[in-house]
């Protein structure tokens, strides 16, 4: 077994998913304590372009027709080769659409174990893994065999699994790939109507604060500076000043971002138990008592006329310096 | 067409859950399991499969607390089978070793597709959908939201981030991990759960010693910890959005 | 079911049959097609079948287009129809809940309300709270709030705390201002704590008769386990449920609305009222309360009794009151009725207020203070009208605030 940890790249459509990079990360801190590398293992089509931000020590890359775009049986099988001949530490996965769909067939068939939803590394080197909506936290030590490991975001941010210089490729031969039972036909966009905010990784939520319809417009310069979307709880969206898409709250969309910045919202039950999900919760309202502030992490009670502005402009300013 | 849908039941979030003595796993003195939420999804969209194109339907349970309302509610709504898989369970079981004991029972019911939901959150060995296709040696998809029966296969609408969606072929027999089913799951009256506690039949299957292996041990399990009211942040505009702009950067928004 | 030579009953016949088991249900057959329930209703101008179509419907042999149709679900349990049927036909709790009932089974139901439906299955409450932490609002009151348990299993009091009053933010402030007027009157009082469940007399309106029915066991088995001589609950729901419809399940006890209560105790209320509440009062009176069960002068003569008050009646008054819009299902169907009316019911009582020049709106029934602040929040001019129920009226006058 050698001591290197590999990490199973994700890309759709060209693009290197950021989950991608949070495995890097992790990686680093299990191959340091194992004295191995890291290893990004990169499967596609003339896609090797792919590995150059990549903060790992070399990657393998398997070129075949059958890669260009992920579908699980080809990604098993080209796995489960690697892992037979290399051995490794550990296999890092995403806990994702891509990376979900393999590890566990992975551990079946070749009876090594996994271990799920794994957040960060502790000092000690444990796998600290999430569960119960992140109720609970749990440790576990990796196996003294191979053991494969999927992972969550949240705990590394993509930028410190990113490298200045670009890591070696070593090409490697992929297994055959014929006869597969999953193929991919083709890709639909998603509609180019109203954003689903379910899917929004950054949300400036307005509620009965932001008074009128034209002030909305401060809550969409900010949502823009911090790459967000808008959205509202009931009193906004029944006045027609945001289509009900935008709706959180229990009539509306359950939301699950990495960032929700109520401004103006009071925090009824209706509206909160949508929004537990979040990462991380701030809330601007100028009532201390505010219900809102029990879920939000950090908040404000200064008068969100006088703080979006200000706080717009100082975001701008941060992202282009 | 033969469908099976595999149901766990999971720790309820509603409820405040403590770690045990031990230290390594939950106090389950105080735990209500529910049905896990994808595997609810997973008895819909095969209950919407037989409605559109025929067939049966079997739903299968670990027999647990609670697993017998679930069955008869999963009947009230259309399954046909109601099957227990009854053992020890009181110190744990993992998917893996769940997995191993269901796809016995699952290739005696001859499935042309089996169904459960993508995930759960007390998962702890990577989800059970692939770990039952692989030891029922059937092809796995997972993520979907949505699909249709053709002869010999099913073409299945794969949920990527970002809305995008992928459509993908699978060949029967196969394991789907159901994300969400095409309609919410149905309502079902109480009055009908009732009916189907008297006419329907809970059907029980010993399982095999369990065989953990594929799982890892807990180390430590903990609470993370709370903060139970937001942290105000003092002074004027400037103040809060330099510390904002801080408070971006660290949580990777900035 | 019978074996006979008639020909089998249609749907629609065997719905008409099936309204007999109600009180007086057979009165149906005798509707006049007069109009008056469909006038009546607030929001009948939206339904596509209002009460005397969905009879015509019926008449008509049309019960499959009726079990499809969706408005039923505008339907908020209020009375006015039954109030004003010349023949009194039971179209509130016979006609309209059994259509929901239909709709319901029939998989034609709105997920909001089946959400909360489901929420009742499985914690016995609406909010889909832990039902572990039902009392958790009364824990830090000082003095304590009795919990009837193995340590107390009786009193003279049982108060009947309601899902909302005991989960709500907003209306745990008015158990903790009733709880103070309890204890300043010096009364034995205790509360079932997580024993008690949901009442049920929404979800019975809104079609689930089932789960009724399982609730009230519930309660009944919690209520045999204590002893006690009165149920007071400030809920008319539960109030109208504890009432009419528990002893048809051999659940029957003496119970009172709160303002009834404290209204017959108003010699030893009064000097408590020492401090004034200076304002412009208009009374809402609640649907179970008022035109249900025909409790109107109790709650205003706790309102009078209160220094400083300046009671004012709004045009619909008493038998005629606009309901807030949260009866039979309607507190969990918000967004589906928002979608069809783009107005509500609880914002036309709002603006009636303000028009009336009314400071504070005084209410009784804890759907109401959610539903009237929020559109208050939209309401124009309503901007200053506070919405406190009786209890935290009193309870300010006692000089306690009654509770943040």
């Amino acid at each position: 077994m050698s001591q290197d940890v590999y990490v199973a790249i994700e890309h759709v459509q060209g693009q290197v998913a950021d989950i991608s990079y949070v495995m890097l990360r992790a990686a680093r801190e299990l191959a340091t304590r194992a004295g191995g590398g890291v290893v990004a293992i990169l499967m596609g089509h003339q896609a090797s372009g792919l590995a150059e931000a990549m903060a790992a020590d070399r990657v393998i890359y398997f070129d075949h027709p059958a890669l260009k775009e992920f579908t699980p049986e080809a990604y098993q099988r080209v796995l489960a080769g690697l892992i037979h001949d290399d051995s490794p530490r550990a296999l890092l996965l995403g806990n994702t659409t891509i990376g979900s769909d393999v590890a566990s067939v992975l551990s079946a068939r070749l009876g090594i174990p996994l271990v799920s939803s794994c957040r960060t590394v502790s000092p000690d080197g444990k796998l600290v893994v999430q569960t119960c909506g992140g109720k609970i936290m749990a440790e576990v030590e990796l196996a003294a065999t191979t053991t494969l490991v999927t992972v969550i975001p949240g705990g590394y941010s993509p930028e410190e699994g990113k490298g200045a210089k670009a890591p070696e490729v070593v090409t490697r031969q992929a297994p055959a790939l014929e006869g597969l039972r999953v193929r991919l036909s083709k890709y639909i966009e998603p509609e180019a109507g109203d954003v689903d905010i379910s899917k929004e990784s950054v949300l400036v939520a307005v509620g009965r604060g932001i008074q009128q319809e034209g002030n909305l417009e401060l809550a969409e310069e900010l949502a823009k500076a911090l790459g967000g979307t808008v959205c509202a709880s009931r009193p906004v969206v029944d006045q027609g000043w945001l289509p009900v898409s935008r709706l959180v709250g229990k009539s509306g969309k359950r939301v699950n971002p990495k960032l929700y910045l109520a401004l103006g919202i009071s925090g009824a039950p209706e509206h909160v138990e949508a929004l537990t999900d979040s990462e991380t919760i701030i809330a601007v309202n100028t009532d201390p008592a505010a219900p809102i502030f029990s879920v939000a992490k950090y908040g404000s009670t200064v008068d969100l006329f006088e703080l979006v502005p200000v706080l717009t402009e100082r975001i701008r300013g941060a992202k282009t310096s | 067409m033969n469908i099976v849908v595999v149901v766990k039941l999971v720790p309820d979030l509603v409820e405040e859950l403590t770690v045990d003595a031990s230290g390594t796993a939950l106090d389950t003195s105080w735990l209500r399991r529910i049905i896990n939420e994808f595997d609810d999804h997973a008895v819909e969209q095969g209950i919407l499969l037989k409605e559109r194109s025929g067939g049966q339907v079997t739903v299968l349970a670990p027999d647990v607390e609670g697993a017998d309302d679930i069955l008869f509610t999963a009947a009230a709504k259309g399954a046909d089978r109601l099957l227990k898989l009854s053992g020890d369970f009181g110190s744990g079981v993992n998917n893996h070793a769940l997995a191993r004991a269901l796809s016995t029972t699952i290739k005696d019911l001859k499935a042309d597709l089996v169904l459960t939901g993508v995930q759960a959150h007390d998962d702890s060995d990577g989800p059970i959908g692939p770990l039952l296709a692989e030891f029922l040696g059937m092809a796995y998809l997972g993520y979907v939201a949505g699909l249709s029966v053709q002869e010999a296969k099913v073409t299945a609408r794969k949920e990527y981030p970002g809305g995008l969606v992928a459509e993908m072929e699978v060949d029967l027999p196969a394991v789907l991990g159901i994300q969400a089913s095409e309609k919410p799951p149905r309502y079902v009256a109480v009055s009908k759960v009732r009916q189907a506690m008297q006419t329907a039949k809970l059907e029980s299957q010993a399982a095999p010693a369990w065989d953990m292996s594929g799982g890892l041990p807990v180390a430590r399990m903990f609470q993370p910890e709370a903060a139970s009211r937001a942290t105000l942040i003092e002074g004027d505009a400037e103040a809060v959005s330099s510390r904002l702009v801080e408070i971006l950067k660290e949580a990777g928004v900035l | 079911m019978s074996i006979t030579t008639q020909p089998e009953l249609t749907a629609s016949a065997a719905f008409l049959d099936s309204l007999s088991s109600f009180a007086d249900g057979e009165r149906i057959r005798r509707c006049q097609q007069c109009g008056a329930c469909s006038g009546a209703c607030p929001y009948g101008y939206l339904m596509d079948f209002p009460p005397s179509r969905m009879i015509t419907m019926l008449r008509a042999d049309e019960f499959e287009t009726l079990r499809a149709c969706d408005t039923v679900w505008m339907c908020i349990a209020c009375y006015a129809c039954s109030r004003v049927c010349p023949i009194q036909i039971p179209l509130t709790s016979a006609l309209m809940a059994r259509a929901k009932e239909e709709a319901l089974l029939a998989g034609n139901v709105p997920t909001e309300l089946s959400q909360a439906l489901e929420n009742c299955q499985r914690y016995g409450n609406v909010l889909g709270q832990s039902p572990r932490k039902r009392a958790d609002w009364a824990k830090d009151l000082s003095p304590a709030v009795r919990v009837l348990g193995k340590e107390a299993p009786s009193t003279d009091i049982l108060w009947y705390v309601g899902d909302y009053g005991s989960y709500h933010p907003r209306l745990q402030a008015v158990s903790r201002a009733l709880a103070r007027i309890f204890q300043a009157l010096g009364l034995d009082f205790a509360i079932l704590g997580p024993d008690e469940v949901t009442d049920g007399d929404s979800q019975r309106l809104a079609g689930e008769r089932g789960l009724f029915e399982m609730l009230a066991a519930k309660n009944g088995q919690a209520l045999k386990r204590t002893k006690f001589n009165l149920i007071v609950t400030p809920d008319p729901h539960a109030y109208n449920a504890l009432k009419h419809e528990y002893p048809a399940l051999g659940i029957s006890y003496p119970v009172s609305h709160h303002t009834e209560f404290l209204a017959a105790r108003l010699d030893q209320l009064r000097p408590l009222l020492r401090e004034p509440v200076k304002a412009r009062v208009a009374y809402h009176d609640p649907c179970y309360l008022g035109r249900v069960n025909h409790v109107y002068d109790e709650p205003r003569a706790l309102l009078s009794a209160i220094p400083g008050v300046e009671l004012i009646e709004m045009p619909h008054t008493r038998e005629t009151s606009l309901c807030c819009g949260g009866g039979g299902g309607g507190m969990w169907l918000d967004g589906f009725q928002w979608e069809k009316a783009h107005t509500r019911t609880s914002e036309w009582r709002v603006q009636e207020a303000v028009t009336a020049g009314a400071e504070v709106l005084a209410v009784a029934c804890p759907y109401e203070p959610i539903r009237f602040e929020d559109a208050a929040k939209v309401v124009d001019g309503a901007g200053s009208l506070a919405v406190k129920d009786i209890a935290e009226l009193l309870a300010e006058s006692m000089g306690n605030p009654g509770g943040a």
